[in-house]
């Protein structure tokens, strides 16, 4: 700690070059953020750990295919389930078909399913009393400009209404916030009941998109969920029971390797970045051949000298490396709130500080080794007489 | 005064800079070429363009001894021209299958209100209606060309990974498919045989999904199919799983109802009648639209993400590209400090100097373009990929490093390398020659 300001002025010794290797890095880091978070994003419903302790239950075919309600009675008898509930898909949207509402028809015990919603109790209290009453997040809230009291046309892309109408009336009852371990989107949500839904749709009525099960203990997982697919097997409609988690993944998976894209894309950003810092490393102890010379005969070991050599491009990439992760934090929610909630940046989870720090010492130490190496075994005399 | 006249003559360069970028960005190839053509004329017909390539060739020669910093141009910038070249090749791959599905002279009708074809309901009598519309063309024996299709989705394990279950779309066609999709062709086995429970499998669907094989069995809506063909379309149909409409219905209890009705029109010339006909018929609430348009539709969502992703992260990545372009040549106009100072000495104009720097600098930034043009090209052209389609099920699709998109790295290449170089360059024409020379 005692040598930061020597760190300090050997790094900035040549400022014009420290600095642009500081923008290099910094736009480097900028991007890991960006890309980073959006992946977490994208995998968030699939490391929850609320997500590991609900089963969904779904057609065994294709998840368009429903199910029928004689199945809810069933699965709420079997043992190790302690609540279920289910959902239909809407397919909602809002005046045009581009406004899609992310809309599920829902039974009476989902809002209890997912703690992560948080309505408030009077609201909650109106929502179960009122028949076309819905729910929504605050973030959907916000983009539409809906307040509690408005009564709005929700279009359906699939499911019109008995009356031949395409428009259903729905009453915003409550406005919900979530928690931070909610998977991506849940803001961005509407819920009505499926009461309402099964009654006033024109086909088909009694079906259910799929069952949420809460697990009374999540260890039993695999246990419950081979119990309930038992329930339907060798019938017209047998299900597969995964739990929440894995069911989610394997929705990510299908729209792609998003991890492989954002690892390859990083790939090519750090290899760059190395060879870059390392460049101006090496050039920065090689002009200061003579002055490391001189610490080391005023007594500094050459151990010493090969850890503030290591300290300062650790230090190079942190500065750097923080700023732009800094930026990537500020940059994605003010995109977001910009675009009222239309393009989804992310803030930055906490993971990705962490991941990024480590990438920056490990590339920190990666490139200063060598010119600290060298630094570390020169020879006094030959440096000082400049051979 | 003097650092008035600084800045101001900083301000020009940065602003002329940025016009130049701008021009640039919007030259098309012929344009460039006869830039490049004009600039070598130059260089070799004049005496400054003479001169300016001496000085280069003194340049370059020292380039073996920091081959450390000239490569953090080159492989930066074909890091940018890399990335951005493979992302937008996935976004022409994917737009392009969707784009070459469908035709103009064929037709899809869908219910009212439906985007697609997951969501749209049509009863029997709603196809028969459809079927007596004018404008659709008649077989040999004066049967409209129409067929009606079912699509539903279905779960199958992944090639790559068999505990990965993904969708693919199962189309039950109606037995003038044939003639309403021509671009469908069976390539091994034979079609499917109405009434049995008999699939043929798209090119795309076989190699992304197990067990799709000619002869192989799989159990779908509780049933077991058998596939007995291969088929290639070169377009989105290559993703689905073809089957008989009754047999497809009866699995997945569909009772008679249908998704979509596909009509061959008599020509491309009749869709307006057509859909006038039907959309007025107060029997039918349908939406209508040609293949063709249909198709290209579906493409646009992803399309426009995939460009602006792939927009976003080569600008950010483009900039340090060019912090690490100034850097290297700042350092190299400073370690040749004395020996561009000896040459202004000498007699040689700022002109030379200026020039040989960038030329030095745009030929760094073309092999870097190059560079990663090619490795894209090596690596993504023709790259299998599969996404969620609008259908809820697998659209397989290929990277295309279309010589357009090469190009456009190119551009952008050659960009970073005039932004990189270009400071650096003014500033060794500025260098005071008598401090220049003092300089050990």
């Amino acid at each position: 700690m005692k040598y930061l300001h020597l760190i300090w002025a050997a790094l900035f010794r040549r400022k014009a070059r420290t600095l642009l290797t500081l923008v290099s890095i910094i736009a480097a880091f900028l991007l890991f953020g960006m890309l980073d978070s959006v992946n977490a994003a994208f995998h968030a419903g699939s490391q929850s750990a609320l997500g590991a302790q609900r089963l969904v239950t779904s057609s065994r075919y294709s998840i368009i295919q429903p199910l029928p309600l004689a199945l809810a009675s069933r699965i709420a008898a079997v043992p190790g389930v302690e609540k279920v509930g289910h959902a239909n898909w809407f397919g909602g949207y809002y005046q045009e078909p581009k406004n899609v509402v992310f809309s599920y028809a829902i039974s009476p015990e989902y809002l209890d399913l997912y703690p992560e919603i948080r309505l408030p109790a009077a609201q909650r209290k109106v929502f179960d009393a009122t028949q076309t009453g819905a729910v929504v997040g605050r973030v959907l809230a916000r983009r539409y400009g809906w307040k509690i009291g408005d009564q709005i046309p929700l279009n359906s892309s699939i499911f019109p209404m008995k009356n031949g109408s395409k428009a259903w009336p729905m009453d915003i009852v409550g406005i919900f916030d979530v928690s931070k371990d909610a998977a991506n989107g849940l803001d961005q949500a509407l819920f009505f009941h499926w009461k309402y839904f099964n009654e006033a749709n024109a086909f088909g009525s009694g079906s259910v998109g799929w069952y949420i099960e809460k697990l009374a203990n999540p260890a039993q997982a695999d246990r419950v969920a081979q119990r309930i697919d038992a329930l339907s097997a060798n019938s017209p409609n047998e299900t597969k029971t995964q739990t929440e988690q894995a069911f989610q993944a394997s929705f990510v998976k299908q729209i792609g390797n998003i991890g492989l894209i954002v690892g390859a894309i990083m790939g090519a950003v750090f290899f760059t970045l190395i060879l870059l810092t390392g460049n101006t490393m090496a050039q920065g102890v090689r002009e200061r051949t003579s002055e490391l010379a001189v610490l080391k005969t005023l007594g500094f070991s050459s151990r010493s000298v090969l850890a503030m050599v290591l300290a300062e491009s650790v230090l190079l990439l942190l500065i750097g490396g923080l700023i732009g992760l800094g930026i990537a934090a500020v940059l994605g929610p003010a995109v977001t709130r910009g675009s009222g909630g239309l393009v989804n940046l992310p803030a930055l989870p906490p993971s990705t500080w962490v991941d990024g720090i480590a990438v920056m010492v490990v590339i920190g130490v990666l490139v200063g080794t060598l010119p600290a190496w060298r630094a570390m075994r020169l020879n006094i005399v030959d440096a000082l007489t400049g051979r | 005064m003097k650092r008035l006249l600084r800045i101001l003559s900083n301000c020009a360069l940065v602003l002329g800079l940025a016009a130049g970028v701008a021009v640039w960005s919007m030259l098309g190839w012929r344009e460039a070429l006869g830039l490049g053509v004009i600039g070598v004329l130059w260089l070799v017909l004049t005496r400054s363009g003479w001169r300016t390539l001496s000085v280069t060739r003194v340049g370059l020669s020292t380039l073996p001894q920091r081959l450390g910093s000239a490569s953090v141009i080159v492989v930066g910038i074909a890091g940018v021209v890399g990335v951005l070249v493979a992302l937008l090749a996935m976004a022409d791959g994917f737009q392009q299958t969707l784009r070459s599905t469908g035709s103009d002279d064929t037709a899809i009708v869908l219910r009212g209100g439906s985007q697609a074809e997951l969501n749209s309901v049509l009863t029997r009598s709603d196809v028969n209606v459809i079927a007596a519309a004018p404008g659709i063309a008649r077989d040999t024996a004066g049967k409209p060309i129409v067929s009606p299709e079912l699509s539903v989705v279905a779960n199958l394990p992944k090639k790559s990974d068999p505990a990965v279950e993904a969708n693919v779309q199962i189309r039950g066609v109606g037995q003038k498919a044939w003639k309403v999709w021509p671009n469908v062709r069976i390539v091994e086995g034979r079609k499917f045989k109405p009434g049995l429970r008999e699939l043929i499998a798209g090119v795309g669907a076989e190699a992304q999904f197990a067990g799709l094989k000619i002869g192989k069995s799989l159990r779908l809506g509780g049933q077991e199919w058998t596939v007995v063909g291969t088929f290639q379309a070169h377009d989105a149909h290559d993703s689905e799983l073809w089957g008989d409409l009754d047999t497809v219905a009866s699995a997945y209890r569909r009772g008679s109802s249908v998704q979509s009705v596909i009509v061959k029109l008599t020509s491309p010339g009749a869709f307006d009648a057509f859909k006038a006909a039907v959309t007025s018929d107060p029997r039918l609430k349908v939406e209508v639209s040609t293949t063709r348009a249909y198709y290209a539709k579906q493409s646009e969502g992803l399309t426009k993400v995939l460009r602006i992703v792939g927009l976003v992260v080569g600008i950010i990545m483009a900039i340090g590209a060019v912090f690490g372009a100034l850097n290297t040549m700042y350092a190299a106009v400073a370690a040749r400090a004395r020996e561009i100072a000896t040459l202004r000495a000498v007699g040689f104009r700022n002109g030379p100097v200026v020039l040989s720097v960038m030329l030095e600098t745009l030929l760094l930034a073309a092999l870097g373009g190059i560079l990663g043009g090619l490795v894209t090209w090596l690596l993504f052209n023709g790259y299998t990929a599969s996404t969620l389609g609008a259908n809820f099920s697998q659209v397989v699709f290929q990277f295309r490093v279309t010589p357009h998109l090469l190009w456009n790295g190119l551009k952008w290449a050659l960009a970073i390398g005039l932004v990189g170089g270009l400071f650096p360059a003014v500033r060794a024409a500025r260098l005071p020659v008598t401090t220049a020379l003092r300089e050990s």
